[in-house]
């Protein structure tokens, strides 16, 4: 997709989500789309660097509940306004991406995505014992009554996501067309011979972890305002960690398109799931859908439809002669 | 010695846990000079490439390179100061093809991307008989044609010394008097080349001087003929 076509589709996206919140009232709708759309920004976000990288994340709660926490603390301290919230919550959880990159320097592998995971319960046990945030406890927090020329606050929110999540498209989407996306791919492919072929790996690395813990802070930082009470237990989810991976699987870790394709589908199954069965099936059904998902389409989605267009392709061509 | 040396390798030492893979090894290699390094399997050559490369670091000593101490410099910016590597197990880029693996030393190794780089990949993959593998995933190559891609890889880089690191094992005869073909007309172009080879016949004709490993330390240098007569060389090839 080239430059316009794809800042068309993008406009055309956000201008859809404002028109829909012109004549949609059933604010069902926006607390479920919300959810959907953070999907998006995490999955794209975790791609970055596991699908283009090839470095497996399962820290994403750490780099999401960092941003909630922050946009907490502004909230506690200084009643800051959400704009504020967001650029915190992206600085210190780009640090932590930043930090991680080093990390990349002597783990590599499984190692790593070890290394992450303990990253997650490092953080959330610091969390525990802050008292400032609430502990383990939880804290309570005020959503404003009503957003200039929104109204209701929860359709704010649910654009205010719309709008991160095609920054974050877009972002994946550049990343991917230019020099950094190839040098990526390299590093990925062998990152010895990436080095050697001129490739500087290492700052490379620190882009993409940066630039995704970035996304998943921002990915973070409304969450307060969004449910009103934050927990370590809930920022912290599991489901943020399985999800964030699952869903560019599911889809396609190789392009932009993927992580979308995944949260979209796995996202509204899971709210869907949620509203008609339970909410703690939700894991169970990733898990079930990944590993099928894994032993049948390993590329995901858009490796199985690209698969199947180039078969069909072949038998148009056979039976044409 | 070391004022006319490209390539100033000074006492280099590697240890990988209690083991000593290189023992103060120095050699020096001269600009546009056809340098062969040989030894028994598990001598150290590769060792020494990857220190002189940069993918492993030194335990001790010195490697200076046009005049500069690359020592301690990233394996990426000794490839742009002008070296080049192939490897000896391939490590081709699996998820691109043939041409797109071409396409990241030219990007990376200092040019960017301007007009005729395509023509350029192509022209060196019509070289190492690999024209009509562009557009095949490298993953579907077969393993002698990863060999030559990764020679063309390191070539595409437009290294001022090529180090190339057994690109000619498992080739058939033919084959391998046409790799030597290509490695004598970079030569004559002025590219600098380090051969590592077991095929004896092909190092032999293909060097000026030659360097021995054996055990992590060198010992032996000098022309075809000077090693071929070694005593010394023969008993380390031979065994008692
Ligand atoms: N990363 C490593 N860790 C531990 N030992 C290593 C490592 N790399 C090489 N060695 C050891 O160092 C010695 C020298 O290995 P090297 O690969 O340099 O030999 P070589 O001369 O290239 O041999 P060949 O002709 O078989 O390619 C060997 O004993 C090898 O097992
Ligand atoms: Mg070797």
């Amino acid at each position: 997709m080239g430059a316009r076509s794809f800042g068309a589709v993008a406009l055309a996206v956000v201008v859809a989500g404002l028109a829909v919140t012109r004549v949609l009232d059933n604010q069902y709708y926006y607390f479920a789309g919300y959810v959907v759309l953070q999907y998006v920004v995490l999955a794209t976000a975790w791609n970055i660097l596991g699908g283009y990288t090839g470095y497996v994340n399962f820290g994403t709660p750490a780099f999401f509940a960092l941003g909630a926490y922050t946009a907490v603390v502004l909230i506690q301290s200084l009643k800051a306004p959400l704009a504020i919230q967001l650029v915190a919550g992206a600085i210190i959880s780009g640090l932590l991406g930043l930090a991680l990159g080093y990390l990349t320097l002597r783990l590599r592998g499984v190692f790593f995505s070890i290394a992450t995971l303990a990253l997650a319960v490092v953080l959330q046990t610091m969390f525990i014992n802050w008292e400032y945030t609430g502990g383990a406890r939880g804290i309570t927090l005020v959503r404003p009554a009503s957003a200039p020329l929104f109204g209701n606050y929860v359709q704010f929110l649910f654009v205010v996501m719309l709008g991160l999540a095609v920054l974050a498209v877009a972002t994946a989407w550049w990343i991917e067309r230019s020099w950094i996306g190839r040098g990526l791919t390299a590093i990925r492919d062998n990152e010895e011979a990436a080095e050697c072929m001129g490739v500087p790996t290492l700052r490379l690395k620190l882009v993409a972890t940066t630039v995704s813990g970035v996304l998943m802070g921002l990915a973070g930082a409304p969450f307060p305002y969004y449910v009103t009470f934050v927990e370590p237990t809930s920022v912290f989810d599991l489901n943020y960690a399985v999800n964030s991976l699952a869903m560019p699987m599911i889809g396609g870790s190789t392009t932009w398109i993927g992580p979308v394709i995944g949260a979209v589908l796995l996202g509204t199954a899971q709210q869907i799931a949620t509203v008609t069965i339970s909410s703690a099936l939700n894991l169970l059904l990733v898990g079930l859908i990944l590993v099928a998902f894994v032993i049948l389409a390993p590329e995901g989605i858009v490796g199985l439809v690209q698969r199947l267009a180039r078969r069909s392709g072949e038998r148009t061509r056979r039976s044409g002669v | 010695m070391s004022a006319e040396a490209f390539l100033d390798v000074q006492g280099v030492t590697k240890r990988f846990g209690g083991f000593q893979a290189l023992s103060a090894v120095s050699l020096q290699v001269r600009q546009g000079e056809r340098f062969g390094l040989i030894g028994p399997n598990g001598s150290g050559k590769t060792t020494l490439i990857n220190c002189i490369s940069g993918t492993l670091r030194t335990d001790g000593g010195r490697i200076v390179f046009a005049d500069q101490d690359i020592t301690t410099l990233p394996a990426h910016r000794r490839t742009r100061l002008g070296i080049a590597r192939s490897f000896q197990i391939p490590k081709p880029f699996t998820s691109m093809t043939v041409l797109q693996n071409l396409m990241i030393p030219i990007e990376y190794a200092g040019r960017g991307h301007r007009d005729g780089v395509v023509d350029e990949a192509m022209g060196i993959l019509g070289l190492m008989g690999l024209a009509a593998k562009a557009h095949v995933p490298s993953a579907a190559l077969t393993q002698i044609e990863m060999r030559k891609l990764e020679l063309a890889r390191a070539m595409a880089a437009r290294p001022r010394l090529l180090v190339s690191d057994e690109a000619m094992a498992g080739l058939s005869s033919t084959e391998v008097d046409d790799i030597l073909a290509i490695l004598f007309e970079l030569n004559q172009r002025g590219i600098t080349i380090v051969m590592i080879e077991h095929i004896m016949r092909a190092v032999m004709r293909f060097s000026e001087r030659i360097a021995v490993l054996d055990a992590g330390e060198k010992i032996a240098e000098g022309g075809p003929d000077e090693i071929l007569a070694d005593k010394r060389v023969e008993k380390a090839y031979l065994g008692e």
